[in-house]
């Protein structure tokens, strides 16, 4: 299987406002922010389908969130994680003396992982507080 | 409430005209009374101190959205002087731009009980309310400013001065405002395309009309409601070399309008800072005082009031309505620029500034607004201010008394300065012998200021019926003393007393008072045409919408409302 | 028979929209329709009427399950969490009103807390920024009534601040502005082409964290001085022509957000997009506006501002009020352990903060005063649910331009809710019971 790196940039959406607003712990919001956009042009690098589940691993973390097209795109080697609980598992914490956590510009690691799920913001949160996330 | 007899003091009072003679004060149920008639009061012993009533200050920005960029913006401004809270008092930090709970406190140590905001836009009126809400123990009120608001201009360009102060009175309303305030008429207008209005006949932009229209036309509706304050004005080119021209027209539209106000004040026009205005010369370089042209002209009319606007000499954070001013400044000194254009009424920039005695045209600023004051022939019309924070922090007040009752303290500051024959040739301080006593300092401080804003039927002396404003210091004027005796005193009050609540025990704040916010209920014939333009202008061009406009009761949990009835 | 209320105030994001119109019940206990809100914003008010709604405090148990206790123990718990710790977290204060911010205040004065609003995570940078550089800034009105140049910068307002474009910035016609939209040129500055890009007349695609090298080279080109070809992507005539266009404008606007203020730079980039603005100022009239994401973490700056002279970051914990970004920011804090406790209100830290952050606050006795369940709920050892601000209770918020509007209350609260400033109300007098203050 490939695996292909990107630059990784989190950010709001409106699917992700209006899922938040409905209630973080259902379905709707894992739909909205437990994705990962894709350019078609790094879709094609990976070599898998649309809608397949991914690992996204960066230096600080790792996460399943399914791949999805780019809905704002192109932009071929840029990946999009609405944030969320998702994309903070793998965004840059580094404040560099700002307060500010590096949220946008994470290299990361994508690669199929088919038969593993997009948790949960609630069930995410809580295993990997606990320790109990792969 | 507790009744109080504050006993044999050197009592200085305008009101009473007593002029450091040994008196005794009574305080009862919050007013000041006969001495006979308190029964138990509880005695404060004042012998060998000076009692005054406490400060009215006409004219300070210490609420409110510019305000509070000065303080957002500038962290060094807190540096090294943050306090912990201990007995009653909170936390308090900034020097320039002091944290609202420090404001009240450092007003009240200097004996102060009366705060005006100078500007409030309307739009931010609740932000101001906020902030004066959080001061603890002072009185206040708020200007709202006029000079460049749409509704303003349009009116007044076809001289329509009824529906000028029927505006003027939804405005106040909606507002919870005290007064009409007026920042660099049309210039602000003009900013908000990058330009400004030099002079009085300087048309602004688009709306045909000029500084002088709407100065004059403003006036004249503010006697038409007959406001308990005058038409509140900071003229055109602030802060410009050779501004005194502009400064003395504007000060000439105010001929022939006679006071028309149940509030016992004799002038039309207050005019601020006035320091900032009165300036020679035509460029940095030969900058020079023009203090005598205007205080020729202010002494020879009685229907105009001023204040200082005293240099104090710091590091201060200046602010103003005036947002070409602002840039301007941020181009001479580099310092960091915050603006605050506000639709449809008015803007505002903040820059920080240093006043240094080894600069001249600071030196020269400083003795400019000293010669304003010592000047005056009538200390009932020139009050002491610093615009604070503009020309420096209000806490120097108290140095500003040692400044203007002594001469040996101005002559010690001018041998400081770097430049000091420059700046002697460029001023008259150096030749002025004039000292000021307390009675006249009084006048500067309390009774004047109260006068002028139609509250000496509340503030500003010691007169029995009048609120129990008092304040004692530790200062005997029959003793000898050096020039620094003067600030250390009237610097910390030993006791103060706001509304008969006693605030300040033997130096230490005991009580939080019970702050009141004033505005001014101006009652006129309803007027169709101004509420149709009213609702066309916020259906078509303002981001809130007029329900949402009007600042509603509980931003003001202590009102004081003086009505004023212009139906008639 | 229903009622209509209107006027009503959105307390979903920073534009601070007050022109919603909310049909309710007669007995004004349920909401039923929402018109003029974004998607956002009306179902903001149409899940504060979920029936799985939590109304009651909880406990977590050492099992994981929640145990219902009462808002007094709730405060109780909150107290002595607060004023047995040394240095507590107080955070969020984003989605709550002007007046519960205020007694919140109270408390941290009273505990010596670090009082830290979700800017920190937002627009922090952007206020350290405006500490080195000031801000020439405006009110929307005149960005509605009078600009003609429209610069979107890092901030993709379809998505975050939807009803933005239309109320204020692109499409209104203003007092100058008759023509709307098509008097105006707008300008995106995005690495992707986002859903404002495509209704911009100019998309720079810019490279992802070169916005410094452009917002400079910006100000070479407005001076006409020499460009390299290539600055963040972009070709130099594109630069020469964006100056060109902003220079020729009337009256310019930026609007900046999270892609400035989180890419690597950092506050140095908006330091490098106020100093732009500032040449503009030499040219033509130009502002410029950071676009605040909660509807009123404004006003917790300016809260804390009058209170204490800073808008975000202020440790309490000395006594004093004390000011230092990276040190005094909450995932500075966490991620050194350098608090011991963690009290939330008004924000989710739990998704938005690193997960490095959340896993601390795990760890650490913690509350969290919430109407949501959210993961922050979920790591906390006590949720305090309380009445949504803006739907059940009114109060004062400042909208992105620092504006301040009161919103409104439209519905009741479930029986026997508390709200923020209630809740805090009685932690305050039950922390000074503690502190015997």
């Amino acid at each position: 299987m490939a695996t292909i790196r990107v630059n990784l940039i989190t950010g709001r959406t409106i699917q992700q406002g209006v899922s938040m607003e409905a209630g973080k712990e259902k379905p709707a919001y894992t739909a909205a922010c437990g994705i990962i956009e894709l350019d078609p042009a790094d879709f094609k690098k990976l070599g898998v389908f649309r809608n397949t589940n991914v690992r996204v691993t960066s230096q600080y973390g790792s996460v399943i969130v399914k791949a999805v097209e780019a809905t704002q795109g192109p932009h071929p080697g840029v990946a999009y994680i609405p944030m969320g609980p998702w994309a903070n598992m793998i965004v840059n914490p580094n404040t560099y003396s700002t307060g500010m956590p590096t949220f946008k510009g994470t290299p990361v690691e994508v690669e199929v992982a088919k038969s593993e799920p997009v948790l949960g913001s609630l069930e995410l949160v809580r295993k990997g507080c606990r320790g109990e996330l792969a | 409430m507790a009744e109080f007899l504050i006993k044999n003091g050197f009592v200085f009072d305008p009101i009473l005209g007593i002029k450091g003679d040994v008196a005794d004060i009574a305080i009862k149920d919050g007013k000041i009374v006969e001495t006979s008639a308190v029964t138990k009061p509880k005695i404060i012993d004042a012998s060998g101190k000076t009692v005054m009533a406490g400060g009215v200050d006409i004219h300070a920005h210490v609420a409110g959205p510019k305000v509070n960029i000065g303080r957002n913006f500038r962290p060094e401004d807190k540096l090294f002087n943050c306090t912990p809270g201990h007995g009653i008092e909170r936390m308090q930090g900034g020097f320039s731009v002091p944290t609202t709970i420090r404001t009240g406190y450092n007003y009240a140590r200097m004996g102060y009980t009366t705060v005006m905001e100078a500007a409030m836009p309307p739009l931010y009126a609740r932000h101001t309310h906020e902030e004066m809400r959080d001061t603890p123990i002072l009185d206040q009120g708020a200007y709202p400013v006029f000079g460049n608001n749409w509704f303003v201009l349009e009116y007044l360009k076809n001289h329509e001065i009824e529906n000028t102060a029927a505006y003027i009175a939804w405005l106040l309303r909606a507002t919870k405002g005290y007064a009409v305030k007026v920042v660099n008429p049309g210039g602000t207008e003009a900013w908000a395309w990058g330009l400004n209005c030099d002079n009085v006949h300087d048309p602004v932009p688009y709306f045909d009309i000029t500084p002088a229209q709407i100065i004059k036309g403003l006036i004249e509706a503010n006697e038409y409601l007959g406001l308990p304050h005058s038409m509140h004005m900071h003229a055109n080119n602030l802060g410009n070399p050779g501004n005194y021209t502009t400064t003395l027209d504007s000060f000439k539209l105010s001929e022939g309008i006679k006071p028309n106000s149940k509030f016992g004040r004799d002038q039309v026009m207050h005019h601020t800072h006035v320091q900032f205005h009165s300036y020679g010369g035509d460029s940095w370089a030969n900058v020079e005082s023009k203090a005598k042209e205007i205080m020729g002209y202010v002494n020879s009319h009685d229907n105009i009031t001023i204040d200082m606007g005293q240099v104090t000499l710091d590091e201060t954070t200046t602010m103003t309505a005036d947002g070409p001013f602002e840039h301007h400044l941020t181009e001479l000194n580099h310092l960091k620029w915050a603006n605050a254009d506000v639709e449809l009424e008015t803007g505002s920039g903040v820059v920080p500034y240093v006043y240094s005695p080894n600069i001249k045209v600071c030196a020269i600023q400083w003795c400019i607004g000293l010669e304003l004051a010592l000047l005056a022939k009538d200390p009932m019309r020139v009050f002491m201010t610093t615009d604070h924070p503009n020309a420096g922090p209000f806490i120097r007040y108290p140095r500003i008394m040692k400044w203007l009752m002594s001469q040996e303290a101005r002559e010690q500051q001018i041998d400081a300065f770097k430049h000091k024959d420059k700046v002697v040739d460029a001023t008259n301080l150096a030749g002025i012998d004039r000292e000021l006593d307390l009675y006249e300092i009084a006048q500067m401080t309390r009774a004047g200021p109260a006068k002028s804003l139609g509250l000496a039927h509340m503030y500003g002396g010691l007169a029995p019926g009048l609120e129990a404003d008092v304040a004692v210091f530790d200062f005997n004027p029959n003793e000898s003393y050096v020039p620094d005796d003067i600030e250390n005193a009237f610097s910390n009050a030993r006791h103060l007393f706001k509304a008969g609540v006693q605030i300040i025990s033997d130096h230490e704040i005991v009580s939080n008072g019970n702050k009141r916010t004033l505005w001014v209920n101006a009652r006129v014939n309803e007027n169709p045409q101004v509420m149709r333009d009213v609702k066309e202008k916020f259906l078509r061009y303002y981001t809130v919408t007029l329900n949402n406009y009007e600042v509603s009761g509980h931003y003001l949990p202590n009102p004081y409302v003086i009505e004023v009835d212009a139906t008639q | 028979m229903t009622k209509t209320v209107t006027d009503v105030v959105c307390p979903f994001c920073g534009t601070l929209c007050d022109d919603l119109e909310v049909v309710v019940s007669d007995d004004g206990k349920k909401l039923l329709e929402v018109y003029n809100a974004c998607a956002i914003g009306a179902e903001k008010f149409l899940h504060s009427q979920a029936k799985d709604r939590i109304t009651r405090p909880r406990m977590r148990q050492e099992d994981g399950s929640w145990k219902e206790i009462s808002y007094d123990e709730a405060a109780d718990y909150t107290a002595r969490m607060l004023a047995d710790a040394k240095k507590p977290l107080m955070y969020g204060w984003s989605s709550t009103n002007c007046e519960a911010q205020s007694v919140g205040s109270e408390i941290g004065e009273a505990v010596g807390a670090v009082m830290d609003n979700t800017a920190t995570v937002c627009h922090g940078t952007s206020l350290i920024a405006v500490q080195d550089i000031g801000i020439p800034s405006c009110t929307l009105g005149e960005v509605k009534n009078r600009a003609d140049r429209i610069l979107f910068w890092g901030c993709n307002p379809a998505h975050a601040h939807p009803r933005h474009m239309s109320r204020y910035s692109i499409f209104p016609r203003g007092f100058f502005t008759g023509k709307g939209h098509t008097g105006r040129k707008v300008i995106v500055v995005d690495p992707r082409v986002t859903d404002t890009a495509r209704v911009a007349d100019v998309h720079l695609q810019i490279e992802q964290g070169h916005d410094y090298e452009l917002l400079d080279a910006l100000r070479v080109a407005f001076k006409g001085e020499q460009l390299p070809d290539v600055v963040a992507g972009i070709p130099k005539a594109k630069i020469y022509e964006v100056a060109e266009t902003l220079k020729s404008g009337r009256f310019a606007i930026i609007f900046f957000g999270m892609g400035v203020t989180q890419s690597i730079g950092k506050n140095h980039n908006i330091d490098a997009a106020i100093a732009v603005t500032r040449d503009l100022n030499e040219y033509t009239k130009a502002a410029i506006m950071p676009m605040r994401g909660h509807y009123n973490v404004t006003g917790s700056g300016q809260v804390w501002g009058w209170q204490f002279g800073f808008p975000f970051a202020v440790d309490l914990s000395r006594g004093f009020a004390r000011y230092n970004p990276g040190e005094t920011t909450s995932n500075d804090l966490l991620r050194r352990d350098e608090v011991d406790a963690v009290f939330v209100l008004g924000s989710d830290p739990g998704a938005h903060f690193p997960f490095s952050s959340v896993r601390k606050i795990y760890d650490l006795p913690s509350v969290a005063v919430e109407p949501h369940e959210t993961p922050t709920t979920e790591i906390c050892k006590v949720h305090v649910p309380v009445a949504f601000v803006g739907v059940e209770v009114g109060g004062c918020a400042y909208r992105m331009d620092n504006v301040p509007i009161e919103t409104r209350k439209v519905v009741d609260a479930p029986e026997g809710m508390m709200t923020d400033e209630e809740f805090l109300k009685s932690v305050l007098m039950r922390v000074r019971e503690i502190k015997g203050v």
